[in-house]
């Protein structure tokens, strides 16, 4: 553990050693998160024609939802930015709000996944059903444990604002929790493309 | 899952019964002890809940040596099955889950966490940092391995071991071929063991990058921290591999997904794919750090500075990368096409060029060097002639073509454990005989140290070396007999034997343990070797104090302590402490890990609202840490300058 020197010229969430310490941690960990996801969709990929002669992805998927859902997560990306940028101006109600806007965004998000699941489910498309469905619930399923995952862990860390401000710690969770929100964003985009608009065409 | 009490708790086989009355003695005599010398409350603060880098590291290494002792049990009990035609000691059943649980503890639970625990003392000692960057990440680590380990060991006893070998390969550990909660276990063993693997990863990486002392440039490095922080980039990389794979393969146990299952489109080559992908990256996170330990073993004891040292770090990075482009030369026969065959054997071959380089780098540090033959550095030498046996055998396995001659056969058994003993395990005895005073405080005895690694290093060739011949001869592995007219009995007995005395060393070694913390005299001055060349020697010896450097030292070379030695220079200044910032205890880490492993144990057998209490109890633990304001603390100079006497004087 290191020494909490002060840097007053850095940013504050970069002022702390911790700070610093913890936000190339966590960078780190996207590096781990990026093996992570690329295993999946290896597995997706190799999987996607292996559908057993049971329901075909083209038959189910639709593009509105997927639209929808996609518009819904690249906004809260937008509004996370804004958070981070009203955090640099050290406006804790504008940081607080933007934050609220983007976990309601993301229970969006959530909440029509798991409509979409239900849908697919009650289509008789299901974990079980072939190699290829395993595989799509897992790799959206991942993606959509992270997602609720950080609106959970978001909400803890407007909480802590709440009681302590901003500080160098507080914003550090801040900043980090920005990242991980940002890295689900990009790997809804190939989710988007790899999954949703290959499985059309197919 | 609807079990019978009998199917619960393993009964009917007396080796077992043997195993559950000494675990319970065992654990008996353990409590009984703690409770009568009242040392509960030492071990809990001063240990469990611990983040000393150091501590944890000896934490690591003590488990690592119990389960080196379990696997070596299972080792024995194979090798005995093995020793003549026709041995009735373990049915066939019986042996498929002693060859897959000592593989995967030895590798798992034996080699990888003995060399965390080296990294974990030596390594912010080398650097001059004062503890790791993450410590109470670092002390969560521990205890996720930990408790993985021991959710993995106690299949033996509850419910039955995994018996689908190290390697899990599928369709053989579908429920349809393993059923019952062995592979479970194994699933769910490894996967919270490697979550503290990968915390491990991303600890290590920023605190060598971040917590190194002053003049300490990436060049200046000591050879044994750059090897831990190329291994700790491969785990990042390697070990999301492993997590998605296992969490695959759980999911067609438990949930019934088809990943690889032979029916609704699975295909069980692509778990051959992703374990490998994990499983060849994973050999060369037990050989790394080795390579470092040598290193510096070989340093200190020729007293030379490291011949081509960049060389050495450029051949460990070449040796990473190429490490991802192997997988598949562990399946060669298993029909991946000429052509790909071809390219995984080329990139196979390729390794032995770096790999070639560093052992001309090590005999080169030797040539001319004022060589003392300490017992670390008898191993370091006999390391270099074995390893480059297994590693001959390994570029002929390489060849794609000839591995359809000797794959699955004994020669592929003897190759492996050529490379992983000589390579792994002599390093893990080596770094513990070197740094053991640092740790400490005492050496272990140098005589009764030299009876073991003859011994050993004797009984290891005895053992392995026949079992080139045996392969060659076409003995298949993972066999529990064959008959006499096979002519495998000679050689067989002869392997066997090496293997009895490969176990007779290690005990003479653990006996040395015994022996020199009662007799041997106490070390006063940090350098105890007094050829020391880094930074860790130059604070003082036995458990340096928790803060590491009173003072944090300036670097101006590599081989930094050699340097200020060779300059006259006093290494820590006595006067000018300030008080220094280090980070609270915290019992966080035990507790999130016990309940992961109530969660994982609940799942091994289907017992899902067991499962859901473990993990949310997990997730409880991990918002309480989130909420929780632990700024650690800050030691006055007082009690600094009081450590600091206290540890001078003796
Ligand atoms: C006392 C020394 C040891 C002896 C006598 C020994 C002996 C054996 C034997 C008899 C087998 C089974 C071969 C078969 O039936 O196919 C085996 C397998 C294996 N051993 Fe060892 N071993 C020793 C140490 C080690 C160490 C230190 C490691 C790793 C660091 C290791 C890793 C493995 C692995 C990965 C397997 C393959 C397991 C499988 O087939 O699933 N062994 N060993
Ligand atoms: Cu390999």
């Amino acid at each position: 553990m290191a020494h909490e020197v002060m840097n007053e010229n850095e940013p504050l969430e970069y002022q702390s050693e911790t700070g610093r310490l913890n936000i190339l941690g966590f960078w780190i960990f996207l590096g781990a998160e990026i093996a992570l996801f690329s295993t999946l969709f290896a597995t997706y990929f190799v999987l996607i024609n292996r559908t057993a002669g049971e329901i075909m992805p083209g038959e189910l998927f639709e593009l509105k939802l997927v639209l929808i859902m996609t518009f819904l997560l690249l906004t809260s990306s937008f509004t996370c930015g804004l958070a981070v940028h009203e955090l640099r101006n050290r406006n804790t109600k504008a940081t607080i709000a933007w934050l609220i806007v983007t976990v309601l965004l993301g229970m969006g998000f959530v909440g029509f996944e798991i409509y979409e699941f239900a849908h697919y489910a009650h289509e008789g498309a299901t974990l079980s059903t072939s190699a290829f469905w395993s595989s799509f619930f897992v790799l959206l399923g991942t993606h959509g444990l992270h997602v609720s995952i950080g609106i959970c862990w978001i909400i803890m860390i407007m909480i802590q604002i709440k009681r302590r401000g901003l500080t160098p710690k507080t914003s550090s969770k801040v900043f980090i929790s920005s990242l991980y929100w940002h890295f689900l964003d990009v790997v809804w985009i190939f989710i988007f493309t790899g999954v949703y608009l290959l499985g059309m065409v197919k | 899952m609807n079990l019978r009490w009998d199917e619960f708790i393993i009964t009917g086989d007396p080796l077992i019964l043997g195993a559950q009355i000494s675990i319970v003695l065992a654990s008996i005599a353990i409590v009984g002890g703690l409770t009568y010398f009242k040392k509960w409350r030492w071990l809990w603060t001063e240990w469990i809940t611990s983040v000393d880098h150091k501590r944890l590291g000896i934490m690591y290494i003590l488990a690592a040596l119990l389960m080196l002792f379990r696997g070596g049990v299972d080792a024995l009990l194979m090798r005995t099955q093995l020793a003549a035609p026709n041995m009735e000691l373990l049915n066939s059943q019986h042996y498929n889950e002693i060859f897959t649980t000592h593989g995967t503890i030895m590798i798992i639970f034996m080699a990888m966490p003995f060399l965390i625990g080296l990294i974990n003392v030596v390594v912010p000692l080398q650097i001059g940092a004062r503890d790791v960057a993450f410590p109470f990440l670092n002390n969560l680590s521990f205890w996720t391995f930990f408790v993985g380990a021991m959710l993995f060991n106690i299949s033996f006893v509850i419910g039955g071991s995994p018996s689908a070998g190290w390697t899990s390969y599928m369709p053989l550990a579908t429920n349809e071929l393993s059923p019952g909660p062995g592979q479970n276990y194994y699933l769910l063993g490894l996967q919270i063991a490697g979550i503290g693997t990968l915390m491990t990863g991303i600890n290590f990486i920023v605190t060598i990058f971040k917590m190194r002392t002053k003049g300490m440039t990436l060049f200046r490095m000591p050879m044994f921290t750059w090897t831990s922080l190329i291994t700790m980039v491969i785990i990042v990389f390697a070990f999301p591999v492993l997590t998605v794979s296992l969490a695959l393969m759980t999911f067609d146990r438990l949930f019934g997904t088809a990943f690889f299952t032979l029916h609704d489109g699975g295909m069980p080559m692509l778990w051959a794919n992703l374990f490998w992908i994990w499983g060849h990256p994973e050999v060369y996170i037990v050989i790394l750090p080795a390579f470092g330990i040598f290193s510096e073993i070989i340093t200190t004891f020729a007293r030379k500075t490291l011949f081509g040292y960049k060389a050495m770090i450029a051949s460990v990075v070449l040796i990473s990368v190429l490490s991802f482009l192997v997988w598949v030369h562990h399946f060669f026969t298993m029909g991946s096409g000429a052509l790909v065959n071809s390219f995984f054997s080329i990139t196979t071959m390729a390794i032995a060029i770096p790999t070639g380089v560093k052992i001309f780098n090590w005999l080169f540090t030797l040539y001319k060097g004022r060589i003392r033959f300490t017992v670390p550095m008898l191993w370091a030498l006999a390391f270099i002639p074995n390893f480059v046996v297994g590693g001959v055998t390994g570029v002929m396995l390489a060849m794609a073509a000839a591995d359809y001659q000797y794959h699955n056969t004994y020669f592929l058994v003897s190759h492996f454990h050529y490379v992983l003993i000589a390579g792994t395990v002599f390093a893990c005895f080596a770094g513990l005989v070197f740094w053991y005073p640092k740790m400490f405080g005492h050496k272990l005895n140098e005589r009764i140290g030299r009876w073991s690694f003859w011994i050993f290093v004797i009984g290891f060739n005895v053992c392995f070396f026949p079992q080139y011949f045996l392969g060659l001869d076409g003995m298949p592995r993972r066999v529990n007999t064959y008959l006499p007219e096979e002519g495998w009995f000679s050689l067989n007995a002869l392997s066997t034997v090496g293997a009895f005395m490969m176990g007779i060393g290690f005990m003479i070694f653990a006996y040395n343990i015994y022996y020199s913390f009662r007799h041997s005299k106490r070390e006063t001055s940090g350098d105890c070797w007094g050829t020391g060349r880094t930074l860790e020697w130059a604070t003082s010896s036995a458990v340096p104090p928790f803060y590491n450097f009173a003072v944090l030292p300036e670097v101006k070379s590599i081989d930094a302590y050699w340097k200020t030695k060779e300059d006259g220079i006093e290494t820590q200044q006595k006067k000018d402490y300030k008080k220094i910032h280090m980070p609270n205890n915290s019992a966080l880490g035990f507790l999130m890990s016990v309940c992961l492993g109530i969660a994982g144990f609940g799942l091994v057998f289907h017992w899902y609202w067991i499962g859901l209490v473990g993990g949310i109890l997990t997730l409880l633990c991990m918002t309480y840490r989130s909420f929780q304001e632990d700024d650690g603390y800050y030691v006055p100079v007082e009690k600094i300058q009081e450590t600091e006497q206290k540890a001078s004087a003796k």
